[in-house]
Parts: structure tokens; C-alpha cells; sequence
């Protein structure tokens, strides 16, 4: 499974054998082929952009073009192992509701995201005084997918308010993991692994 | 560029056994007019059933022995394209209650004479049963795949849904799973004009030498215009006048937009049967799948119409396709997805209307000839 995304590597490698998965935002499919090759997992996915359905559908992937804000109430409950969301979670516009519905249709769910109190967001705000464009973060704030951005701090707070339960995370900084002390102002991104 | 003719095979297939139709009749001694090309593999386990639309036919790939013109998904179907024929076996069969080989309206009856309105009313799934039939002729346990557009994926779909184990894909573009109030309004509207046509005689017309041409070609015209996006018929057309630089003030074609429509209701006569077109539109305006595989009382939920769907099935809408358009395609995907199946759903982004799927839209290529390639 190499040559995939760091936070992906991370799912793809905790993600059961043979597990039935939905990869919401899934791109062009880079980790549901993982998983389907990799782990034998029955994988569906979902992306907003038309072209990247095109080219999941020749991998021979079974995705849908849809919005998560709209299209994941379609989904029966516990119908899926997983449900993965991956660096997609601060493109939505009510990141609590994608949240609940995830773990509405899988038993579990995947979550990463990057980490807007790295501590190089954190400087380009402080010194700079503008919004940080970063390896990450790449794009300006007027053009940027990303509009609802979070920190680690801000997304364990929402866990606690929803009563979800953290089963395992990682915190990432470029393709390394890192320890789990100070992650708020030390990772880059982070990955959870959440139930009900 | 010229390129190598295709080489097709055109059959008739006579059924032995009575076909037992939705409507409670029982249509005897039915033939069903079909087109192959490619070679079936040992195993039979490589057939592609190509499912055409209302006024298509099985000359799918080579040219129409009426008009001539080249094959109507010639451009998708042959050696090296979407719908690889070096490596399938391609299937289209003329549907029941067409004019063009297979059993209609304007075949002869038991009597000897043409069966006019004596022929019985039809469904997508008694045209799907004769698709089956001939399935069973030629020893084809499970499709590879079922594609179709508009009609053609209707029948993708009631196949899928009736008959689970016949297809291990289907591939469905630009259709609906059932006909809305303004589908069905729209060719309410092409019946009534030919069957006000004096002509169409109470659809006896045909030994008469009249046929009711002026009732079908308004009834062509009709349709044509829900085929195109208001944006695409601006583009070709816009107000530009006809050969001519001033208004008449009469009623002639002074508008290009009337010579097209003119054009394609007259030569639309030259190779359809007005019957034909009456049993056809109402087969489509009766489908509603969910109703179709759980009966009226069925609460209409079409993921239970999937219940035993086990294909792959891929969904493509246009987003200037507003006969059938993309939130039918998505419904489907979402009953495909509550119902357990593999589905993928697009929607793709060209400016033809609800022609685009015949038309050329590379990206439709991709979607196909990647979906079926697995």
C-alpha cells in the first residue's frame, strides 16, 4: 500500500480484512483500491467531482457522485464496517452533522483532517498576520475548499459533546508519526478512530 | 478517416413458446429481430446486450439498411472502442412492438393481416422478456453486461431487477426508473397527433397505401425538442432565419429551428411505423420499476425492486438532460445503495441535452469502456 497519502496509509493498514467500507470524499479512489486489493474490503465511496467518479469507475470502483452535507441520509444505518472521511471533514458546511451520519452508517468511522493549531499556522498567524498557506493548506482563503477549519483540541471537544468514543489516533506530521503529547501544537494532521 | 466496415450478423429468432406479456395476453409465434458482432468465448461468459431507445433499432453498429447512415452507437461500439467488439460479443435486439424485424403492430396477425391496434399493449418488461428469450436461444446463461440508454435503460434496469441473474453488470444512462407525468404528457402529445391524422384509419392504414406521416412527423417533432438543451438549441439555431434574409410574414419554415424540426419529423416517416410509435411510448409511460417488480401495493420503495439485484450497475445522467434528469439517475443509485448492490453514479457534463449519450462526449467514454473493461 505504498504511495498513498500519509493519513491514508494510516486507514488502509487498521482498516479489517474483508471489512465493507464507504470512503466519503474518496478522490480518485486511491484507497478504496487499496483496501479492495489489500484487504479484500467490499469498498464504495462518494465524491463531489465528476472526473474523479469517471476514473474510480475505470478502476472498476463502485462510487457515487454526491455531497456528504446531503447525499449520506440515503445510507441505511450500520450498513457499513467503516465509514472513512479523510481530509474532507472541513469542506463541509456542518462538519457535527457529517459526523453523526457517519456514525450512523458505519460501525465505525475514520476521520482525518489537518490541523489548524500546528504550530506553523499558529507562527504565519502570529508573525505574519494572515491566513496560513501551508504544504497542507495550500490554497488562499478565498479559494480554499476548506471552510470550516479545526484543530485537534477543537475536534476532541465536539467528540465529547456527541458523545462519541475515540478507539485510536494518530497524529502526523508530513509522512511521520509523532507522539500523542502536545499534538494540538505539534501535528500536522490527525487521523481518529471513532465509535458510538 | 476511413475505417475497416464492421462485421455484423443480423438473425431473426422465431420464439416456440408463447410470450406471456404484463397486460395478461399471451403473444404466439413472436420474432425477435437481432444484430451480433464480435465472437462469443467458449464459455459464453462475454456477451454485451445492447438495449436501444425508442426509435432505435438493432443496427446498432453497421449501417441502417433504410437510411443508410452509420450504425446509431457506432461511434461506441466496434473494434478498440468503449464497447471493445474484439473482445466481446455485442448484442442488440429490435424490441418487441418496433418495426424492424421484430414482432409490432404492423406484423401480420394469425389471420394473415397486419395486427394494427389488435396488436397487444406492451411493457419494458415484455420487451425485456423477449430479450431473455433470445438469451436463452443463443445459450447465454449471464451477460457480462446490459447497456443501455434512455429506453435502452429501462430495460437495463427491469432486467437487472426481474431477471438478477441474467447480467452481471448494467450499465444505465440517461433514464429513469419510471416515466413522470410530463414524459408521459409529452408523448400523449405525439399519440394524439397521429392518431388525429385521418389517415391513421384506426392504425388500419396499411393495406390502404396511406399512412398516417403528417400525425408521426409532428409527433417526431414533439419528442426531438425534449431530446435537446434549450442552451444547445439556441447555439445551433438561435432566430437565424431560413435560406432567407427577411421574415415573410407567412407561415413557411422562416426559421431555421422549424426547417430542422420539419426535417427530422418527414424523414423520421421514411423509417418508423406510426403504430409502432403508439405501443412503444405507452410501454415507456407504463414503466415504473418499483410498481413493476412489487405491484401497486408495494409502497413504491425501488430499493426493494433491487432486493435480489446483485450486478454491478453504473448510473450516468447529462446535466442538460432534463427529460430524464440527474435526480432520477441518483435516486436509482440511492435505491441501488439502500439495496446492498455496487453502484456507481455520475453525472457528466455536456451540452446536448438528452442526446448527449449519443452524441460525442469523451468523458461517457471513459465511464463505459472502464466499466465494462472489468
Amino acid at each position: 500500500m505504498s504511495g498513498l497519502r500519509p493519513d491514508l496509509a494510516v486507514i488502509a493498514a487498521s482498516v479489517a480484512p474483508g471489512a465493507r467500507v464507504l470512503d466519503v470524499g474518496c478522490g480518485d479512489g486511491a484507497l478504496m483500491a487499496a483496501l479492495r486489493d489489500g484487504k479484500q474490503a467490499d469498498a464504495r465511496g462518494m465524491e463531489l467531482d465528476p472526473h474523479n467518479v469517471a476514473v474510480c469507475v475505470a478502476r472498476g470502483l463502485s462510487v457515487i457522485q454526491g455531497y456528504a452535507d446531503v447525499d449520506l441520509s440515503f445510507y441505511p444505518d450500520a450498513s457499513f464496517d467503516y465509514a472513512i472521511l479523510s481530509q474532507t471533514l472541513q469542506t463541509t458546511k456542518r462538519p457535527d452533522l457529517v459526523l453523526d451520519e457517519l456514525l450512523r452508517i458505519g460501525r465505525r468511522a475514520f476521520v482525518s483532517f489537518p490541523n489548524f493549531a500546528h504550530w506553523r499556522v499558529r507562527l504565519s498567524l502570529l508573525w505574519g498576520g494572515q491566513m496560513p498557506v501551508t504544504r497542507l493548506l495550500p490554497v488562499a482563503w478565498y479559494e480554499t475548499p476548506n471552510i470550516h477549519h479545526v484543530t485537534i483540541d477543537d475536534f476532541r471537544t465536539l467528540l465529547v459533546a456527541r458523545g462519541v468514543k475515540v478507539e485510536e489516533a494518530w497524529f502526523l506530521t508530513g509522512d511521520q508519526r509523532i507522539r500523542p503529547a502536545a499534538a494540538n501544537f505539534r501535528a500536522e494532521h490527525a487521523v481518529f478512530l471513532l465509535s458510538r | 478517416m476511413p475505417t475497416a466496415e464492421l462485421l455484423t450478423t443480423s438473425q431473426l429468432l422465431e420464439l416456440s413458446a408463447p410470450l406471456t406479456l404484463d397486460g395478461g395476453q399471451s403473444l404466439e409465434g413472436a420474432a425477435i429481430a437481432y444484430e451480433t458482432c464480435g465472437t462469443l468465448n467458449p464459455d459464453k461468459s462475454n456477451a454485451i446486450l445492447i438495449c436501444h431507445a425508442l426509435t432505435g433499432d438493432q443496427y446498432v453498429a453497421s449501417p441502417h439498411p433504410i437510411t443508410g447512415k452509420p450504425g446509431w452507437w457506432a461511434r461506441m461500439v466496434g473494434s478498440g472502442k468503449p464497447i471493445d467488439t474484439d473482445r466481446f460479443f455485442v448484442i442488440c435486439a429490435n424490441v418487441l412492438g418496433s418495426c424492424m424485424g421484430s414482432t409490432g403492430p404492423a406484423s401480420l396477425a394469425a389471420d394473415g393481416k397486419p395486427y394494427g391496434m389488435r396488436f397487444p399493449v406492451i411493457t419494458i418488461r415484455d420487451m425485456v422478456r423477449g430479450h431473455v428469450a433470445l438469451l436463452d436461444a443463443l445459450g447465454i446463461v449471464q451477460l457480462h453486461a446490459v447497456v443501455g440508454g434512455s429506453m435502452g435503460g429501462m430495460q437495463a434496469l427491469s432486467l437487472a431487477a426481474n431477471f438478477p441473474d441474467r447480467a452481471a453488470a448494467a450499465l444505465v444512462i440517461a433514464s429513469t426508473a419510471r416515466h413522470s407525468a410530463q414524459n408521459i404528457a409529452f408523448h400523449e402529445v405525439g399519440r394524439q397527433a397521429i392518431m388525429a391524422d385521418p389517415k391513421w384509419q384506426g392504425g388500419d392504414y396499411y393495406a390502404s397505401g396511406k399512412s398516417p406521416d403528417a400525425g408521426l412527423a409532428v409527433a417526431r417533432m414533439a419528442a426531438h425538442i425534449t431530446y435537446l438543451s434549450e442552451e444547445g438549441m439556441h447555439e445551433k439555431f438561435g432566430r437565424r432565419l431560413q435560406d432567407r434574409s427577411a421574415k415573410t410574414f407567412g407561415f413557411d419554415a422562416d426559421f431555421q429551428v422549424e426547417s430542422y424540426l420539419r426535417h427530422q419529423g418527414l424523414s423520421f416517416t421514411d423509417r418508423f411505423d406510426a403504430n409502432s410509435y403508439l405501443y412503444i411510448t405507452r410501454a415507456m409511460d407504463y414503466f415504473d420499476l418499483a410498481e413493476e417488480c412489487l405491484g401497486n401495493d408495494g409502497g413504491g420503495r425501488l430499493a426493494d425492486a433491487f432486493a435480489k439485484t446483485t450486478a454491478r450497475v453504473c448510473l450516468v445522467s447529462f446535466d442538460t438532460d432534463w427529460l430524464y434528469p440527474t435526480t432520477e439517475s441518483r435516486g436509482i443509485a440511492h435505491a441501488l445503495n439502500a439495496a446492498g448492490a455496487p453502484v456507481s453514479f455520475v453525472e457528466l457534463s455536456a451540452p446536448f441535452g438528452h442526446d448527449s449519450f449519443l452524441l460525442d462526449v469523451p468523458v461517457l467514454d471513459r465511464v463505459v469502456g472502464g466499466f465494462l473493461s472489468q
